[in-house]
Formats: structure tokens, sequence, C-alpha cells
């Protein structure tokens, strides 16, 4: 089936995730989808499966225009849609999953749905056990039945989000051959991925998308370097790293292993010192924020030793660390760092009590007032977090981490926030380093790994570069490792 | 901008009070019995008497320390149903200890003295059972709460009709009546007491204060608000969460405890008058915020004594005042969750 998207608009609040976005995909093509985290892949697919609507734009399926209001009425028109985590019930049986979303009478037709299933299987050479538990089944299994019962639905329009994170290397090959196989059929496959090998082994043609934007379209054979400046923009300049000499050793990681529900991180061996600024950088779930948490005392590495300040913490709680002098900072502001409904005051008063059982509330308004003037937070005392805009969110939690800590991990500091309010805050980071303190930082901008860190570790599917001097690695590089390619370069 | 909420909050009371009586007049039409007389009823059979206002307010003391008990676990972000059967065990504990001061022949102010105080800590044992089946077992506190509510209703009867039942003549009436001398004081020729009261407001103005004014209650506040939020910013949330669960158990155990000492002077199997239901209304009601507490606690317990006067002279049942409490509760949280809604595009339109 041809798709046509034509000038699609998207917005949640003031971020436009799909900026007039039109793009033509023949029967029988796999046309890969390439973008960073945030570029507008996953929001273009959903309003084309029917799970989001769009602001405004059209949809044409082989030269009708379409009316797409839910899953229900694309899975009509044959578009079906694999989703990065598979839409399974988890408590049921292979087959029972493979009947669900089948049109049919008060009995399912479970002996039927078997032997569709055994064929199907069959013709892909997957190996599908009908009466084992979904539970069970390997990730890279899961999508296979996946797969299987989109197509057993009729679809002739498959669209894959993200297929080859968390699978087997195995896997990925037969996934490829069948997606091979169904294109020679006639059959229209949609693969999204920011892995640029498998873009470049899978796909006819590749849309690169960023920031909302379709910046381009290439057709194969590609030119790796092309993909990853499309991908990632040109840099524009942000300020400076802190140029200081290296102190005491503060944080020290040595072979740690981290076991994923998706993946195996590691083994990663990595230090931190005073004043030192440490990026790690990849695509969003490649591992860098399991190990950052890790070094929280938030998860519990299988294997490998953790010394902080030289003592062995491995085992301690996430409190235990915090008593160290390890914060951390979160990415999900109004999730995880701040609490929606107490006030500012309330915040202080929480993470610095004032001795004795009382609050007292001029007291502890003075000092909220304070603080709200060094960290330049728009906002009074008795303002409530979730009034505040991202940006003074990210100054409020930042005030609110103890000057005395002697490591800050922060979790995409800077993300959602304008230009002025990323300077800003790696103004406040980087006076924290002068008088002593480490920091380690998950970021998906790239210009920001590169510009504050002072060393940087790759992660690619678990997989961790060893440190990297931020001062010699340019965009290109950084930007081909996060996309898998150039690893044993770096690994020897 | 931030009172906004409990601003709008008496308009909104006032058009939910008025749903309520419109709702439960229909009800009564239905019945075939004549509104405004039933009305008229329940106030006499409340408010009539200054009699009948004290009779209001033995009702109303229990009320007030189960509902300031719950205030405290809502703030945590708990829902413990458990109340019910934390309030029966703090009756069991007090009548327990009872008749072992009794038995010594203890004199009676530190009798019941220890009687309240053994009921604190059976409220507060049994609140704190609830909350390790969640922080340990993965239980969720509604469903440990309400088995433990049925063992405590179990138990209760249990010791009625075994070991504490009235020689030979055991009987769901409960166990044998305590001598007057060991009941909390009455004031003369009426059945309230004036310890209890001091009780019952002595417990509110601990959890007003607690929420109101420490760094415990905020605290608290953080955990109900944002457990993983408050987790990362250092408070130890599981330790926190049981201590709400001990401090409202306390409170519910106490009000088991004057159920025994000053209305019912012994164990009867329905000892907690379902005073944990009634409170979780009544929290409810008022949003989780002690300011108006202790009225709207006030009027449920009006309403309850009210209409006991109805199966005598209207001979309609007295779950009246149940129907007009219930309506309430719906139609003001419906009210406000429709007012919700209805803001929600509102902003987004303004931003």
């Amino acid at each position: 089936m041809r798709v046509e998207l034509r000038d699609i608009h998207k917005s949640f609040g003031p971020v436009h995730a799909n900026d007039g976005i039109s793009l033509t995909i023949p029967a029988g093509t796999i046309q890969g989808i390439l973008g960073e985290n945030g570029a507008g892949k996953t929001t273009l697919m959903k309003i084309l499966s029917g799970f989001q609507r769009a602001d405004g734009g059209e949809i044409w399926l082989d030269g009708r225009l379409a009316d797409i209001h839910s899953p229900q009425d694309t899975g009509a028109l044959g578009i079906g849609m694999l989703h990065q985590d598979p839409l399974d019930v988890p408590a049921m049986r292979v087959v029972d999953n493979f009947l669900l979303g089948r049109a049919g009478g008060v009995r399912p037709r479970r002996r039927q749905a078997q032997a569709a299933l055994h064929e199907l299987a069959e013709r892909f050479g997957f190996a599908l056990d009908p009466e084992a538990y979904v539970e069970g089944l390997t990730v890279g299994e899961r999508q296979q039945l996946e797969l299987l019962r989109l197509l057993w639905l009729g679809a002739r329009v498959l669209i894959l989000d993200e297929p080859t994170t968390g699978i087997s290397a195995l896997q990925k090959e037969a996934l490829f051959a069948s997606l091979r196989k169904l294109s020679q059929e006639g059959r229209t496959i949609i693969f999204v991925s920011h892995k640029l090998e498998d873009v470049e082994n899978l796909c006819h043609r590749v849309a690169v998308l960023r920031r909302g934007h379709l910046v381009g379209e290439v057709a194969s054979p590609y030119d790796t370097d092309r993909l990853v400046e499309m991908m990632f923009g040109r840099v524009v300049s942000l300020g400076s790293r802190l140029e200081g000499q290296a102190g005491k050793r503060v944080i020290e990681l040595e072979e740690i292993v981290i076991e994923d529900r998706r993946m195996t991180i590691g083994p990663v061996s990595l230090q931190a010192a005073q004043h030192e600024v440490i990026g790690l950088a990849g695509m969003e779930g490649s591992g860098q924020q399991s190990l950052l948490r890790a070094c929280a005392g938030l998860i519990r590495p299988v294997h490998g030793r953790l010394r902080i300040d030289g003592e062995d913490v491995l085992g301690r709680s996430y409190h235990g660390f915090l008593r160290l002098g390890v914060a951390f900072m979160p990415a999900a502001r109004l999730e995880e760092g701040l609490i929606a409904g107490l006030d500012l005051t309330e915040h202080f008063a929480l993470t610095r009590p004032q001795p004795g059982l009382l609050v007292q509330r001029q007291v502890a308004q003075e000092r909220t007032a304070a603080q709200i003037e060094a960290f330049k937070i728009k906002g009074t005392p008795t303002s409530l977090v979730e009034s505040l805009s991202g940006g003074n969110q990210q100054r409020t939690l930042l005030a609110l981490v103890g000057q005395d800590m002697s490591l800050l991990l922060l979790e995409h500091p800077t993300r959602g926030l304008d230009i002025e309010s990323v300077v800003w805050i790696w103004e406040k980071l980087k006076e924290r380093c002068r008088a002593g303190t480490a920091i380690i930082f998950v970021s998906s901008d790239l210009d920001e790994i590169l510009h504050y860190s002072d060393r940087i570790h790759v992660f690619f599917g678990g997989r961790v570069s060893p440190s990297l001097d931020a001062r010699t690695t340019t965009v290109d590089q950084l930007g081909q490792l996060i996309g898998g390619k150039g690893w044993p370069e770096v690994s020897a | 901008m931030r009172r906004s909420a409990s601003l709008s909050g008496p308009a909104l009371m006032i058009g939910a009070v008025l749903l309520a009586l419109l709702f439960t007049t229909g009800i009564l039409l239905i019945a075939g019995a004549p509104p405004l007389e039933a009305y008229r009823q329940v106030v006499l059979g409340s408010l009539g008497s200054t009699k009948k206002i004290t009779d209001v307010l033995v009702a109303w003391v229990p009320l007030l320390l189960a509902t300031s008990g719950l205030m405290v676990t809502f703030a945590a972000g708990l829902w413990n149903i458990g109340i019910e059967g934390q309030i029966t065990l703090g009756a069991i504990f007090a009548t327990g200890m009872l008749r072992l001061t009794l038995d010594g022949g203890l004199p009676p102010g530190i009798a019941i003295g220890a009687a309240i105080l053994a009921g604190i800590l059976g409220g507060a044992v049994w609140a704190l059972l609830a909350g390790l089946l969640k922080a340990y077992g993965g239980v969720n506190e509604i469903f440990g709460g309400l088995g433990l509510n049925f063992v405590a209703v179990a138990l209760t009867v249990w010791l009625i009709f075994g070991p504490w039942g009235r020689p030979g003549v055991a009987s769901m009436s409960g166990t044998e009546p305590f001598p007057d001398t060991f009941s909390l004081p009455a004031l003369s020729g009426l059945r309230l007491s004036p310890w209890a009261v001091l009780l019952g407001v002595g417990g509110y103005l601990l959890v007003f204060l607690i929420l109101q004014g420490t760094t415990f209650g905020l605290r608290l506040k953080a955990v109900g608000k944002n457990p993983r939020a408050a987790f990362l910013l250092g408070i130890p949330t599981v330790r926190y969460m049981l201590l709400a669960f001990v401090l409202c158990g306390g409170l519910g155990g106490a009000a088991g405890a004057v159920q025994v000492t000053a209305v019912y002077h012994r164990l009867i199997p329905s000892i907690s008058s379902g005073y944990g239901y009634l409170g979780l209304m009544v929290a409810m009601l008022v949003n989780y915020q002690p300011l108006w507490m202790p009225l709207v606690a006030f009027f449920f317990a009006a309403l309850n004594l009210g209409s006991i006067q109805l199966p005598i002279v209207l001979k309609l049942d007295s779950s009246l005042a149940g129907v007009l409490q219930g309506a309430l509760v719906l139609f003001v949280l419906a009210v406000e969750g429709i007012r919700q809604r209805l803001r929600r595009p509102q902003a987004k339109a303004a931003e």
C-alpha cells in the first residue's frame, strides 16, 4: 500500500513535535525513519497508526484520503504498528494473545487461530509455542508474536518502532529476513530507529527527522557521515567546560555490571574526581540512566565494585549514599524530583529541616526567599512547584541539593529548557565544581555533552565505551558511536 | 491561585448539600413518607433539647477521634479502611485492661486511664499490622485493612461468647457490664462524660498541630503527595508510612476505648458503631483538611442520632441518616469532579 503523509502538524503544549511533515512511501518499500530522541519519529508513527490525532494534515492511502480516528480505524485500513513495548497480555498464553483484537463471535476460534499461527510462524522461521505463557518469552519472541498477529489481522503497512532494541542478534537476523520477504510481497514497512547500522542494512530509503521537521530523504547506499550530520545538525556554541585540575577521586566503578529488564549493561569502569565533569552519552535507554542510578545507590549492580571516597559502598541504600554526599537529580522533575501540591517554602523546609519539632513559617519563608534570589527562580515562597515553568523547576531542584555534596548525578539536567536557562544552570554547576564537587551527567544533547564534559562515556545497547577525552572528540565521532558505529576503534 | 480550590469550597458545599437534600427528599417521596416531617423529626431528635445535644456529643467524640486519625493516614496518602478494626481492637484492649484491673483491685481512676492507654496501644498494633502488610508484604492497605476488620469482629464475637462471656447467659448483648465506678464519670443526669470530650478534642488538636506546624507533618504530606520524590529527597518513606498508621490506629483505639469506658460500659459485638467508615466519609467531605472537620463530624453525629426517632414516630427506617450522609459525600465528590473537568479545558485554552 502506498502511504502519503501531507503536512502533518502536532503540538504538545509549546513543543511542536511534528511541524509540517510530508512524506510519500511507495508500496513494497522498506522506509527508514531516523532521528534522535524527541525528533518526532514516534509521534508521526502514532498519528499514522491512529494512537494520536494530528492537529493538522492529511493521510492518503493508495490515493484515497483516510479518515483516521483510532487504532481500530487503522486496523481496518490495514495499518499495524509494532510498539517499542509489546502490547500483549503477559499473563495469557501465546495463542490467546494471538486471538486478541480479532473481531469474532462469542467463542474464540482457538483451533483456527492455532493453525494460522503455526502456518505463519513456519513461513518466517519463528519458533513459537502456542501454549506457552507470554510472560516467559523474550522480548524478541514477543515481538515475533506481535508481528504475526498483525499480519494475521491483515496488515498491509507495518510500522516498527525501535524493533531491534533488546533482541538478540539471531532474532534480529530473523526479523530482517521476514521484513524483506514482506516487502517483496508488496507490503510497506516503516522502520523507526536511531541505529544507523540497522537502518543502513535494511532500508531502501531513509527519511531523517530533527526537532519536528523532515530534514531530508536519502536512498540506499548511504553515506554515514551525511546521515549523522542530518540527524544532529550543526553545532551551536553553548559555553565552555571548566578547565581545571582534577582533584581527589570521589567515585570509582570497577567492572560494574547491571541487569536491566531489557539488557545487560557493562562491564563498565569509570571514575570521577573533584572538579571533574563526566558526560554519559547515548540514545535513551542505552543503559546510561541505569548506570547513573546505580551510582546513586538506586539500582544494585549484579557484579563489580563501587567505591565512594575510597570506601566500598556496594549494597548500601540510596539514603546511605546520600549521607556520603552523593546527590541525584532525576529528569522527571514533577514525577520524581519535586512534590506537586507543596510550595517552595515547604520544599526547602523538607530538605533542610529547622531544629526542633515545629516549622517556623516566618523563618522558613525568609530562607526560601534567599534561595529564590540566589537561584533566580521566578516565583514566590508560596508558589506551588507545579505552577513554575520547567526552567524554574530545574533551578528549584538544583537549589534543593545541599551545597556540601561531593558528587552530583544529573539526569538530563537541562532537558526542555531554553538556551538562557541552560547556560545559567551550567554556570551554577561549574561553580560547585570549582568548589570541589564532581559531576556525572546524562544527556541526549551532544553539544551539551561535548561542551561541558571533561571526559565522555558513550552507551550503545548496554555497551559502554572507555572514557573519551572531550577535547579531542568531534560531534561526528560521537554521533556515530551513539548510532552503534565505529566501536571497534574505541574499544581497542 | 494557591487557595482557589478552597475558596470555591463553601459554594460547592452548599450546592452539594442542596442536591443531597433533594435526592433524599426524592427517596422519602418514593417511600411515601412526608419529607418535611421526617427532617423535622431528625432536627428535633438531635438538637431538640440540651440532653439531645449532649447525646450527639457522646457520638461525636469517637467519630472525632477516628476522623482525626484518618487525617494523618490520608495526609500520608493512605486509605486506612482498617480504621474499623482498629477501633474494635482499641475496645478489646480497653475491656481486657479493665477486667485485669477489676480483678487486681486498682483504684478506678488509674484503671480507666490504663484502659484508655491499652486501647490506644491495641488500635496502634492493629494499624501497624496493616502497615507492615503493605510495606513488606505488598498488600494494599485497603485489602489488608478490610481483612483485619473482619478478623477484629470475629475476635470480638469469640471473646463475648467465649472467654469473656457472661457466666451462663453469654449473648449478643455483650460482656458483663462494668460497675459504674469503672466508667469515665458523666455529667449528672446525662450520658456525656466531659473527660471523653477532653480526650476527643485533645486528639483532634494534636493532629491539627502535627499536620499544620511540624516538620514531621510536612514530611508526611510529602510522602502522601509524591512518595517517589519524597524518597529521593531523603525522607525514609516506609518509616513515615508506618508512623502514620500507628498514629491513626492509636487514635482509632482511643475511640474504641471511649466506646467501652464512656458509652457502652462493656464490650459488644458492633462496638465500633461504624464510626470508622463514617469517619472516612467525613474526611472525604472536608477534602482531608482538618479545619472544618469537627463541625462536619458533629453534623454527621447529629444525623445519626436524629434519625433514631424516625422508626418510632414515622415508622420509617433509621437508615435515612445513612442515605443523607452517603448522598452528601457522593454529591460533593461528583460536583468537585465535574468542576475540575470543566476547568481543565479552560486552563488549556489559557496556555
